[in-house]
C-alpha cells in the first residue's frame, strides 16, 4: 500500500520535473492573479496588507483547481487510468499518491505566492511558525479536495467547467480559515490564529476520512 | 439465443410503452390537497394573520421563507440517506441474482437521491429569493454577510454543481456511485461549513436582526400557527412535487431500457448488412 | 486447459449503444484468437470488456475464471491491454515510463533489459520524452510496457499498426512465446499478410456479435477469412 503510494507520487512528481507545468504555468498564473487584484483593488496598499491573507488562499485555491485539472489530464491522456486500474493497484493508493504528489506541488505554488506577497503586497510577517503550519494543512487540504474531484469528473466531457464549480464551495471552509490564520500571523487582526490553524487541521483529518471512504467507489471504475 | 438479462425491467419497460403520465391515483389526490393547501394558505398568511408588531406586513416572507429551507434541508438529507444507500447496494463483489435485485434497489435509490436534489436546490433558491427580499425590506440591503444566509449560498452552489454532475452523459452505475460520493461529501462538509461560517461573522458585530422563529423572538397565536400550517403545506407540495419528478426520472430508465431492445436489434442487423 | 474466455449472449453499453449485442466466444487458454471485422464491429469493446475495463451483462461471462458479471475488478491483475491509444505518460522519458511500469507490475531489472533490448529501445531513445516520439515508437514502448507486466490474458487493438517491419516481427515472436508459456492472446488487427497472424484462429465479429463459426477452427491463411 505505501509502496503503491509512494510510485504513483514519485510518477507524477517525475512528470512534473520533466514538463515543469507547475513551475511555469501555475506558479506564474498564481502570481499574475497577486498582481491582477491589485488591479482591482487600485493599488492602495493599506487594502492591499489587510486583505493579503484572503487575497493569497483565494490565488492558491485558483492554483489548486488548475493543478488538481492537470493531475488528471495526464491520467486521461492514453488510458493511463486503465492502465493503472489493470495494475491491481488499490483505488485508495492511486488516490493517496495523486494527492501527495499534488500536494508537494502546491506547497511550491504556496511558497512562491507568499514570496509575492512579501514583495508585492509588502507585508510584515509576525509569526512564521503560523503561517508555516496553516499553509501546509490548508495546501494538504486543497491537495485532497482537489484529487477526490478530479477523480469524480475525469474522462467527463466538460469536466474542466464543472471542477471549479464543485472544488470551490467544497473549499471554502479551508479559504476562511486560512485567511483568519494568515490575517493574525500577518498582524491585520487579532483573531485567534491559532484556533483558525486547529480548524485547518480538523478540516484536513476529516477530507483524510472521506478519501478512505471515498477512494473505491470512485476510481475502481471506469 | 440472447436474452437481455433483466427480464424483470423489460416488463416493466414494455409497461412504461403505454404508460405516459407520471399520476396515479394516490398522487391526484395529493396534487388536489396540495393545492387546495397552498390556497388555504395564502389566505391564512395573506389576511388572516396579522402583522407583525414591529416588521409590519414584511413578517409574511416568514411563511414561505421558513418552510422553504425546512423542505431543502428534508431534500437534502434524504439524498444524502439515499446515496448511501447507493453505495451500500453497490459495493463490488456483488454478483449473481442479489447482484441484479441489489443493482434495481441502487437505481431506485440514485432517482431518490436526484429527485430529492432537485427538490432542495428549488427550494434552497426559494429561500434565498425570500430572505433577500426579506432583507431588503428590513435591512435596507439584499444582502448580509450573516452566518446563515453564507452557509445557504454555499450550500445552494454545492447542490447546483451536484445536479451539473448528476447530468453530464456516462454509464448510469458509475454516474450513480460518483454522484453518491459527491453528495456524501456535500453532507460531511456541511457542519465544516456551519462551523467556520459561524465563527468568521461572529467576529463582526454586526446588527444582525435574528428574524427566524425560535430565536430571540417568540410567535405565537395566529401567526404561529399560520406558520405551522405553512410548514405542513409546503411538506406536501414538496411530496407531490418530488413523487412526480421520481416517476419522470424512473420513466426516463424505462424508456431507455424499452429502446435497448431496439437498440440491439438494430446494432445486429449490422451484421446480416455486412454480409 | 480451461477456457480463458467463457462469453454467451454478452451485451455490453457504451453510454447506452450496445456495442457488444450478444457475443457467444470461447476461447481455450494458450490459444491465440485473431478479432476480424469491420471498423465498429466491437472488437475494441470485446477487447476492454475481456480486461474487466467496461461493465457487461449475460448469461455468462467469465475471462480466466472470475464472473466479470459480479467481478471484474479481480480480472484486472492477471490482463494485459493494449488499446489503440497507448497508455504512456507523454512527459515522461521512455525510461522513466518503463520504470513505472516495471514497479507497478513488480517486476525486477531482467524483464525491464529485455523488453528494452526486443523492442529496440535503449540508448539515447531512453532519455526522450514520449511525446516526441513517433507514433510507432510510441507503440513499442507500450509493448514494452505489456511485456515487463506478463499478463496471463493478453489484449491487443491494432498491435501492428504503425510498426516498422522488425517491430512487427518482435511482436509476433513475443506472442507467438507468450502462447508457449500458457497465456492467451486475442488481438484484433486489419492486417492480412502475415503468418503468424494468419496461424491464429480467426474469430470474425460484426453488428455486436460473432459471426457463427466457420467450420474449420484454424484458418490455414488469409483466404480462409471469411
Amino acid at each position: 500500500m505505501w509502496r503503491e503510494i509512494w510510485l504513483i507520487c514519485r510518477k507524477d512528481l517525475i512528470i512534473e520535473r520533466r514538463a515543469r507545468v507547475t513551475l511555469i504555468q501555475i506558479v506564474p498564473t498564481v502570481l499574475l492573479v497577486l498582481v491582477v487584484f491589485a488591479f482591482a483593488l487600485d493599488a492602495n496598499p493599506s487594502l492591499l496588507g489587510a486583505g493579503a491573507g484572503g487575497l493569497f488562499w483565494v490565488a492558491v485555491l485558483f492554483g489548486a483547481v488548475l493543478g488538481a485539472k492537470r493531475s488528471f489530464d495526464i491520467e486521461a491522456e492514453g488510458g493511463n487510468l486503465d492502465a493503472l486500474r489493470l495494475a491491481g493497484l488499490v483505488p485508495a493508493a492511486i488516490l493517496w499518491g495523486k494527492a501527495a504528489a499534488l500536494a508537494l506541488q502546491l506547497v511550491l505554488v504556496g511558497v512562491f505566492a507568499a514570496a509575492g506577497l512579501l514583495v508585492l503586497y509588502s507585508v510584515t510577517v509576525h509569526d512564521w511558525l503560523l503561517i508555516v503550519v496553516a499553509g501546509l494543512c490548508g495546501m494538504a487540504a486543497f491537495a485532497i479536495c482537489g484529487t477526490l474531484y478530479g477523480a469524480m469528473t475525469v474522462g467527463l466531457r466538460s469536466a474542466d467547467t464543472l471542477l471549479p464549480l464543485l472544488l470551490i464551495p467544497v473549499a471554502a471552509p479551508v479559504l476562511l480559515a486560512g485567511t483568519r490564520a494568515f490575517d493574525v500571523a500577518l498582524g491585520t487582526s487579532a483573531d485567534q490564529g491559532w484556533s483558525w490553524t486547529a480548524l485547518l487541521a480538523v478540516v484536513l483529518v476529516t477530507y483524510i476520512a472521506v478519501g478512505w471512504a471515498a477512494a473505491g467507489p470512485l476510481l475502481e471504475d471506469a | 439465443m440472447i436474452e437481455t438479462p433483466e427480464p424483470d425491467l423489460r416488463q416493466q419497460a414494455q409497461r412504461a410503452g403505454s404508460l405516459s403520465m407520471t399520476g396515479s391515483v394516490a398522487t391526484r389526490v395529493l396534487g388536489v390537497v396540495a393545492i387546495a393547501a397552498v390556497g388555504v394558505m395564502a389566505l391564512l398568511a395573506l389576511w388572516i394573520s396579522p402583522p407583525d408588531a414591529v416588521q409590519g406586513d414584511s413578517v409574511r416572507l416568514m411563511y414561505v421563507h421558513v418552510p422553504s429551507i425546512w423542505v431543502a434541508y428534508g431534500g437534502f438529507v434524504l439524498t444524502a440517506f439515499a446515496s448511501a444507500r447507493v453505495l451500500w447496494r453497490t459495493r463490488s463483489g456483488v454478483g449473481g441474482t442479489y447482484g441484479v435485485i441489489a443493482d434495481r434497489q441502487a437505481r431506485r435509490w440514485d432517482r431518490v437521491a436526484g429527485a430529492a436534489a432537485e427538490l432542495g436546490v428549488l427550494f434552497t433558491a426559494l429561500t434565498l429569493v425570500t430572505g433577500s427580499l426579506w432583507g431588503k425590506v428590513t435591512w435596507g440591503t439584499y444582502w448580509q454577510w450573516d452566518a446563515r444566509l453564507t452557509t445557504t449560498v454555499l450550500l445552494f452552489v454545492t447542490y447546483l454543481g451536484y445536479l451539473a454532475l448528476r447530468r453530464l452523459p456516462a454509464e448510469s452505475r458509475a454516474r450513480a456511485r460518483r454522484s453518491a460520493v459527491m453528495a456524501l461529501i456535500a453532507v460531511v462538509n456541511l457542519p465544516i461549513v456551519h462551523y467556520s461560517v459561524d465563527w468568521w461573522r461572529t467576529l463582526h458585530q454586526e446588527a444582525s436582526l435574528n428574524l427566524e422563529p425560535g430565536g430571540d423572538r417568540n410567535i405565537t397565536g395566529e401567526m404561529y400557527w399560520t406558520l405551522l400550517y405553512s410548514w405542513a403545506t409546503f411538506t406536501v407540495v414538496a411530496l407531490w412535487i418530488g413523487i412526480h419528478r421520481y416517476r419522470v426520472l424512473r420513466l426516463e430508465e424505462l424508456a431507455e431500457e424499452a429502446s435497448l431492445e431496439e437498440l440491439l436489434a438494430q446494432r445486429r442487423d449490422e451484421q446480416a448488412a455486412g454480409r | 486447459m480451461g477456457a480463458a474466455v467463457a462469453f454467451e449472449g454478452v451485451v455490453a453499453l457504451l453510454d447506452r449503444f450496445p456495442a457488444l449485442a450478444g457475443v457467444d466466444l470461447s476461447v481455450q487458454a494458450g490459444e491465440m484468437v485473431c478479432l476480424r471485422g469491420p471498423n465498429g464491429a466491437g472488437k475494441s469493446t470485446l477487447l476492454r470488456a475481456c480486461a474487466g475495463l467496461v461493465p457487461v451483462r449475460g448469461e455468462r461471462a467469465e475471462v480466466l475464471g472470475f464472473d466479470l458479471r459480479a467481478q471484474r475488478r479481480s480480472v484486472r491483475p492477471h490482463v494485459g491491454l493494449l488499446g489503440h491509444r497507448s497508455p504512456l505518460y507523454g512527459d515522461l522519458r521512455v525510461d522513466d515510463q518503463l520504470r513505472h511500469c516495471a514497479d507497478i507490475h513488480r517486476a525486477g531489472t531482467p524483464e525491464v533489459s529485455a523488453a528494452i533490448e526486443r523492442f529496440a529501445l535503449g540508448g539515447r531513445l531512453g532519455e526522450v520524452a514520449i511525446r516526441r516520439l513517433s507514433e510507432g515508437q510510441q507503440r513499442r514502448v507500450a509493448l514494452a510496457c505489456l511485456t515487463i507486466a506478463r499478463p496471463r490474458l493478453w489484449l491487443l487493438d491494432e498491435p501492428h499498426a504503425g510498426l516498422d517491419t522488425s517491430s512487427r516481427d518482435a511482436l509476433d515472436e513475443l506472442l507467438a512465446e507468450a502462447v508457449t508459456a500458457g497465456a492467451t492472446v486475442m488481438f484484433a488487427t486489419h492486417e492480412t499478410g502475415r503468418s503468424r497472424v494468419a496461424a491464429a484462429r480467426q474469430v470474425m465479429l460484426a453488428g455486436g456479435r460473432v459471426e457463427p463459426a466457420a467450420p474449420e477452427r484454424h484458418a490455414k491463411g488469409p483466404t480462409d477469412v471469411a
